[in-house]
């Protein structure tokens, strides 16, 4: 039973830094109507960039946030800037997943070249002490990423509904077309959001890297997991991004408990599953349409 | 589309013309491993030519419905899985393991019928997701049932006693028989009602439904003539290779290589995925072979692939017709410009016509 609890308090401390990465993702699809699948080695970057700034600057790992989160944000906003404005027409959807496809092989071959195949992962007294609490014992660093992703997603949560920038945030994801009739300079939004939703890697990436050895190819790893993550919670939806991942990493790590090797399988069969009985996700909304 | 395929006015001399192309570049394609011998560049013709035939097939379904599917690798690997494992247990020897290519296809069909009802449920995005999420399972398939597949150690082809010298042409002929029935079987389907369906599907879905589609019924069978000839290039591709493994068997890279390619040669054209391998894979292992220095070639590679995308949006052929559509029309007018009142007809107001062409011509 102990096991199974712990199993369960690790899933959504874990969960939580899967949420925050989800709900980057799930936002920038909101707004542009494109999936960036330079997500999953954007993160394996802000991870990356960490590790450079602790281990050549001595900068501590959270003290380094200051340094990459506003990094990933102007990486982000050029991003969208350089290639995803550019598409337009018929073929956007697949066009733009190409294209942020071809971003993170880009970024996968400068991180390869910059630090080799070897796996790396990030030090600090915090990653390797735990808490006693109830009779569990919870790693510091799986509080600290917990911590990190609620007071990120609380943040964003306030921008798009506290704002008048999340307003146009909600507006322009409502309907892009109305969005620029009323005067909301769509472009700016849609920039402004691809950052942010590229800026919470940063929190992300520190705490995977501190969780797990990692090179430049576990940004595969990660983008398909958080796209299983964000279509079962329902594309565009941030709620159901974060109820999805904790669903999802709750139940690895239960599987894990009884059959190890087959524990990331929980991730694509819960999609699956999900899909057969609805189809527009948990919480995603029914396309009145789809073109 | 049509449009432009069928050219303007002289249908007749166009069309010859075309065959007249298609028939050379046969010839071309028949002659070269005996004129190059040499078994490194027969290698590249072996390689090529599987991935003509894989892109021509993605495309019969992703090109002509829309429906970007990232997960034809699984029939890929299948077919690879399937012919090691029978070829292990039946002791078929020889050149008679390309006689199980055939069942490989079928046992490709089989696994894509489920598949194809679950995934085609979804449109875009999730669609695309799904098939990913799909691949994961077989390639996690592939590594945790180590009595069928043997796990990361990989199956391994039984010793082939071909000759050295030629080694690469049984190979070779395969894969150009499997590129050719599937680059004609492309043609007869974007000509057939069935393509019409297809493509109106692609258009909008919905309105192809009110005129009569049953898109389940049509996106299924697409689906399915799209599986079987990657099973059987799979099987091929381990049998040439001499080894599959959980990775290179189920391969991410492939279905992004795949769908990059009819991206670069024009999405939804016969023409296009043949033209897009043609160029693609050659270079990619130029590119692997040559710089070897660390992982420039990612990089290359990567810009060279945006460069390709946010340059030739549409894809080389209908972007290249349209310019000399374009010329065309420009010279015409100018040896006898239209009389006034009469507005000239464009390449661009030809193809206003393209977005709703398939609906249009089903109604």
């Amino acid at each position: 039973m102990t096991q199974y609890a712990q199993a369960v308090t690790d899933g959504i401390l874990g969960g939580a830094v899967y949420a925050l990465m989800a709900a980057g993702l799930t936002l920038i699809f909101g707004v542009l109507d494109i999936i960036n699948i330079a997500q999953g080695i954007l993160v394996v970057l802000a991870a990356y960039l960490s590790y450079a700034l602790s281990v050549h600057l001595h900068i501590d790992l959270l003290v380094g946030l200051l340094i990459t989160i506003p990094s990933m944000f102007a990486l982000g906003l050029f991003i969208e800037w350089a290639f995803m404005r550019r598409l337009r027409g018929r073929e956007r959807t697949a066009m733009s997943l190409l294209v942020s496809y071809a971003v993170a092989v880009i970024i996968e071959g400068s991180l390869y070249q910059a630090f080799g195949v070897t796996q790396v992962s990030l030090k600090a007294w915090y990653i390797t002490s735990s808490v006693h609490i109830f009779g569990f014992y919870l790693a510091d660093i799986y509080l600290i990423g917990f911590g990190l992703a609620a007071v990120s997603l609380t943040a964003i949560y306030f921008m798009l509904y506290r704002t008048k920038f999340g307003r146009s945030v909600r507006a322009t994801m409502q309907d892009r077309t109305a969005a620029r009739l009323v005067g909301i300079n769509v472009d700016r939004v849609s920039g402004l959001t691809f950052g942010i939703g590229v800026a919470v890697t940063a929190a992300g990436g520190m705490v995977f890297g501190a969780t797990n050895v990692f090179n430049a190819d576990s940004g595969y790893d990660l983008i398909s997991r958080l796209l299983a993550i964000v279509i079962l919670g329902g594309l565009g939806s941030i709620g159901g991004a974060m109820a999805a991942a904790l669903i999802m990493v709750t139940g690895e790590e239960i599987v894990n408990i009884w059959a190890p090797t087959w524990s990331t399988a929980v991730f694509y069969a819960a999609l699956v599953i999900v899909l057969v009985i609805r189809p527009e996700g948990l919480l995603g909304k029914r396309a009145v349409r789809a073109q | 589309m049509t449009a432009i395929w069928r050219g303007s006015g002289k249908i007749g001399t166009e069309h010859r013309w075309r065959l007249a192309g298609a028939g050379a570049l046969l010839a071309v394609a028949v002659a070269f491993p005996l004129v190059f011998t040499n078994p490194a560049v027969s290698n590249y013709g072996v390689l090529t030519l599987v991935f003509v035939a894989a892109a021509v097939s993605w495309n019969i379904f992703s090109g002509y419905t829309g429906y970007i599917s990232l997960g034809h690798a699984i029939f890929f690997g299948t077919g690879a899985y399937f012919t090691g494992v029978a070829t292990k247990d039946w002791h078929v020897t020889g050149s008679d393991v390309f006689g199980l290519l055939p069942l490989a296809g079928v046992a490709a069909a089989i696994i894509a019928v489920p598949l194809g009802i679950v995934a085609l449920r979804v449109r875009r995005h999730t669609f695309v997701v799904i098939t990913i999420a799909f691949f994961f399972i077989f390639q996690l398939m592939a590594y945790n049932l180590p009595s069928l597949t043997q796990g990361t150690s990989g199956l391994l082809t039984p010793t082939i006693n071909f000759d050295p010298t030629t080694f690469n042409n049984p190979f070779y002929y395969v894969a150009l028989a499997v590129a050719v029935c599937m680059i004609v079987l492309s043609w007869l389907i974007r000509r057939s009602r069935f393509g019409l369906q297809l493509r109106a599907i692609k258009d909008d879905e919905d309105r192809a439904r009110g005129l009569g589609v049953r898109p389940m019924r049509v996106k299924l069978s697409a689906f399915v003539i799209s599986a079987v000839p990657m099973a059987l290039l799979g099987g091929l591709w381990w049998y040439y290779i001499g080894i599959v493994d959980p990775s290179s068997g189920f391969d991410p890279l492939f279905d992004v290589a795949v769908a990059l390619m009819a991206f670069l040669g024009g999405l939804g054209t016969v023409s296009g995925p043949v033209l897009g391998a043609l160029i693609l894979e050659p270079a990619q292992l130029y590119f692997t072979q040559q710089v070897t220095s660390g992982y420039v070639y990612l990089i290359l590679y990567g810009a060279l692939f945006l460069v390709v995308i946010l340059m030739l949006p549409r894809g080389i052929i209908p972007t290249g017709a349209e310019l000399i559509t374009g010329w065309r029309e420009r010279r015409a007018r100018s040896a006898n410009p239209p009389p006034p009142g009469q507005p000239a007809s464009s390449a661009a107001g030809r193809l206003s016509g393209r977005e709703s062409g398939a609906t249009r011509e089903l109604a």
